[in-house]
């Protein structure tokens, strides 16, 4: 479980996010919806303690976040960024092995796991020989994946994460990702700024704007009862946009 | 220059010296035995001129059979060689009387050798065997040139302002030099600083109008010069004379004897017939003393070079020798500075507030005159050689470090730095296995700038005496010898093009095979 507690944040004056108290359930799947610069990167940002707020406070599974045991609470969470962010010096599997070699995990276990994720991502293990500006967009970002993967931790968050696809390899994707976030029964928090794409995810989305929560829910909420004029606007104009894009 | 060339040569031979003293005392407690074993020191001043003195004068005194006779070679210019032989590292030199007046006594006149002497006397010294030729300074124009502008004489310069001068340092900087004669002929012009050794050609090419000669140089004639009269009279005598210890007559009376020897015996015409010899005709000077003591001098004309090819001058005895040293300095100076230079730049990006007084400190030592570091760097740590050298080239080399180890940490892309953070890897090994991996590419190519600039600057180091490529450029300055010259660049290019190289062939080894534009492409 992560929670929010009345964090903010601002930049130069600027405010990245409000005082912000959210709650994401343990083994669900919640998003994070909105324009760009709404603050939705921040407060994922925020859990991963990338970013400090300024006021209140993040815990997650039950430890408030602090300099002291960040690193520790890292290693629970599998973090995935727009385009993978894999280590171009290093091969897709030194990737994925990167942080368990670190903390000095035999080999027999390294090995044994990236198998296992091989198989959970469907990617052919030769791949995992080459570099990354060897892959294909997709392909980066099944290891990134399976990098995030590669401790079990409890959460995953990530970064529009299917923000620099192709169509065709999104949508493959997404369905890809839809099966492994319910087959591995993860605490995951997805940022994207696609309605379409939230709904499919979704058991529980966050719509922001401006540094501000405007509303949390189901999909069926967000249609039915409308918490504000702008959720109803923000989801009508993604759907007019959603056939011009494709 | 004197201040810095004295600290730069002044102090070895004292060392030496000092140490040596003290061996003897040890070994021969006997005050006759020492007698027996005495050693006279004969110094001269890094031009052919002087070398040649010092050959004749050090010959004349191992033939008179009563002591060991050693040459300090070229020790420095007169400000060093004068301190030298007040420390009795040498017993005594050739010099010349106006400089013992204008510059050793510091007197505003000219004066005779009785008078110079008077005033020498308390320093323990004494000047004396006018050895028969007067090398007075002179300016020197291209004949052409002069004829061109109507010059024949130094107050006709105040007609042409514009001309370009190019001075040696020494004739700059002594009383009795430019400053006293611009004042006493009114002349306004701002003269260059110039290497004695360069202003021939200098002069030849047409980079110069104007410089300052010797008048019993050898290359007056071959350059076709005409020396300026100097008409207001301004330019004193120079007579060659002995500046000696006033302790070597009775130290050494027979060797003293054959010095007075001496006396009167070369003119004008000999010594510029035996400046040409070395200097045009590569004759050693110790083979052009030989010839002038024997009485064949100027017959040895018909022996250039000596069968001396470049070839030859190039892979000479000390060629290894030399590579050592110069290899020695380069990659002792570069070690210090990539670990000392790789910690401070990873500072510098890590911390902004910071990394402007980082990178403003290791770029003003860029900015000292390397003559001028060694020299501080000679008084700080009361040393010449190897050790100041390697400092000097170590602080010199770290701004290319220092800067590329930083910017190539900040220009890790944001993504990269946050994914790292993000996995969980604590500050340290972050900077390990990601982010100086990721920078390799950028702190190689500092490094090899370093490097290459290395072998470049390391030729100074002959100046402290810490041996090198750089000896042979400086002793071909010396004695204008370009071959000798050339022998010393020519191997310091290679070695800089051959650094280029190796460093080329490590990027392979060192930089990570996902960073290089010639890993395989493609999926």
């Amino acid at each position: 479980m992560i929670r929010l507690e009345g964090a903010c944040k601002t930049y130069r004056g600027s405010v990245a996010l409000a005082p912000t108290t959210l709650t994401f359930a343990a083994r669900q799947t919640s998003v994070l919806i909105g324009p760009s610069g709404c603050g939705k990167s921040t407060l994922l940002r925020l859990i991963v303690g990338l970013v400090t707020p300024d006021a209140g406070g993040v815990w997650v599974g039950g430890e408030e976040l602090h300099k002291d045991n960040v690193e520790r609470l890292r290693h629970g969470i599998g973090y995935v960024i727009q385009d993978g962010g894999l280590f171009p010096h290093l091969t897709a599997g030194e990737n994925v092995a990167l942080l368990a070699r670190y903390l000095g995990r035999s080999r027999a276990w390294i090995e044994e796991r990236m198998s296992r994720l091989v198989d959970l991502m469907r990617i052919p293990a030769r791949l995992l020989e080459r570099f990354p500006r060897e892959l294909s967009g997709g392909q980066r970002q099944r290891v990134s994946l399976m990098r995030a993967l590669m401790l079990d931790p409890p959460i995953l968050l990530l970064d529009e994460p299917l923000g620099a696809l192709d169509p065709v390899t999104r949508y493959e994707l997404q369905d890809e990702l839809k099966r492994v976030f319910a087959e591995l029964a993860k605490t995951v928090v997805l940022v994207t700024h696609d309605m379409n794409e939230a709904a499919h995810f979704g058991d529980h989305i966050v719509l922001l704007r401006s540094g501000r929560v405007v509303q949390a829910g189901s999909f069926g909420e967000f249609l039915s009862h409308p918490a504000e004029d702008y959720v109803r606007d923000f989801i009508r104009a993604q759907r007019a946009a959603v056939p011009a894009a494709n | 220059m004197s201040a810095i060339s004295s600290a730069l040569s002044g102090r070895p031979y004292r060392r030496r010296t000092e140490a040596m003293r003290v061996i003897f005392s040890i070994l021969f407690l006997l005050p006759a035995l020492c007698a027996a074993q005495a050693t006279i020191h004969v110094g001269s001043k890094r031009f052919t001129e002087s070398y040649i003195l010092g050959e004749i004068v050090t010959a004349t005194v191992a033939s008179a059979g009563e002591a060991q006779a050693v040459h300090r070679q070229g020790m420095g210019n007169t400000a060093i060689v004068f301190a030298a032989l007040r420390a009795g590292v040498i017993d005594v030199y050739p010099e010349y009387t106006g400089t013992i007046a204008f510059e050793l006594l510091r007197k505003r006149a000219a004066a005779s050798l009785e008078d110079l002497n008077r005033e020498l006397a308390p320093l323990g010294l004494g000047a004396a065997v006018r050895l028969g030729f007067n090398n007075t300074y002179a300016l020197a124009m291209r004949e052409a040139r002069a004829a061109e502008l109507g010059i024949g004489a130094v107050s006709d310069l105040k007609r042409v302002p514009e001309l370009r001068i190019g001075l040696s340092q020494e004739f700059l900087n002594r009383r009795d030099g430019w400053p006293a004669m611009a004042r006493a002929y009114g002349l306004a012009a701002s003269p260059l600083g110039l290497d004695h050794g360069l202003a021939y050609e200098a002069s030849a090419s047409g980079q110069v109008d104007l410089i300052d000669v010797y008048s019993t140089d050898a290359k007056l004639a071959k350059y076709q010069l005409r020396v300026l009269t100097d008409d207001l009279g301004f330019f004193p005598k120079y007579d060659a004379v002995l500046l000696y210890r006033l302790d070597l007559p009775r130290r050494a009376p027979r060797t003293w004897e054959a010095l007075i020897g001496l006396e009167g015996r070369i003119s004008s015409r000999q010594m510029i017939a035996m400046n040409a010899e070395a200097e045009l005709a590569g004759v050693p000077f110790s083979r052009v003393a030989e010839g002038f003591l024997s009485g064949s001098a100027a017959r040895h004309l018909a022996a250039p070079g000596e069968g001396r090819t470049f070839i030859s001058t190039l892979v000479g005895a000390d060629f290894w020798r030399l590579t050592g040293q110069h290899l020695l300095l380069v990659f002792a100076s570069l070690g210090l500075s990539i670990v000392a230079g790789v910690p401070l730049g990873i500072w510098a990006a890590r911390s902004p507030r910071v990394s402007g007084w980082i990178l403003g400190s290791v770029g003003m030592l860029q900015t000292i005159p390397s003559l001028a570091l060694l020299a501080f760097l000679i008084t700080l740590m009361d040393t010449i050689g190897t050790v100041p050298a390697i400092i000097a080239l170590f602080l010199y080399a770290l701004l290319p470090i220092v800067r590329s180890t930083s910017s190539g940490l900040a220009d890790i892309a944001q993504p990269l730095r946050e994914s790292a953070q993000a996995l969980g890897l604590p500050g340290g090994a972050r900077l390990r296995l990601i982010e100086l991996p990721l920078a390799a590419r950028s702190i190689l190519a500092g490094i090899k700038t370093s490097a290459v600039i290395n072998v470049g600057t390391a030729t100074i180091a002959a100046f402290v005496g810490a041996g090198g490529y750089g000896e042979r450029i400086v002793a071909g300055l010396a004695v204008n010898d370009n071959m000798m010259l050339l022998a010393g660049a020519v191997p310091a290019a290679l070695m800089a093009i051959a650094m280029q190289l190796g460093f080329d062939v490590l990027d392979r080894w060192l930089i990570p095979a996902g960073l290089r534009h010639d890993a395989r492409a493609g999926a």
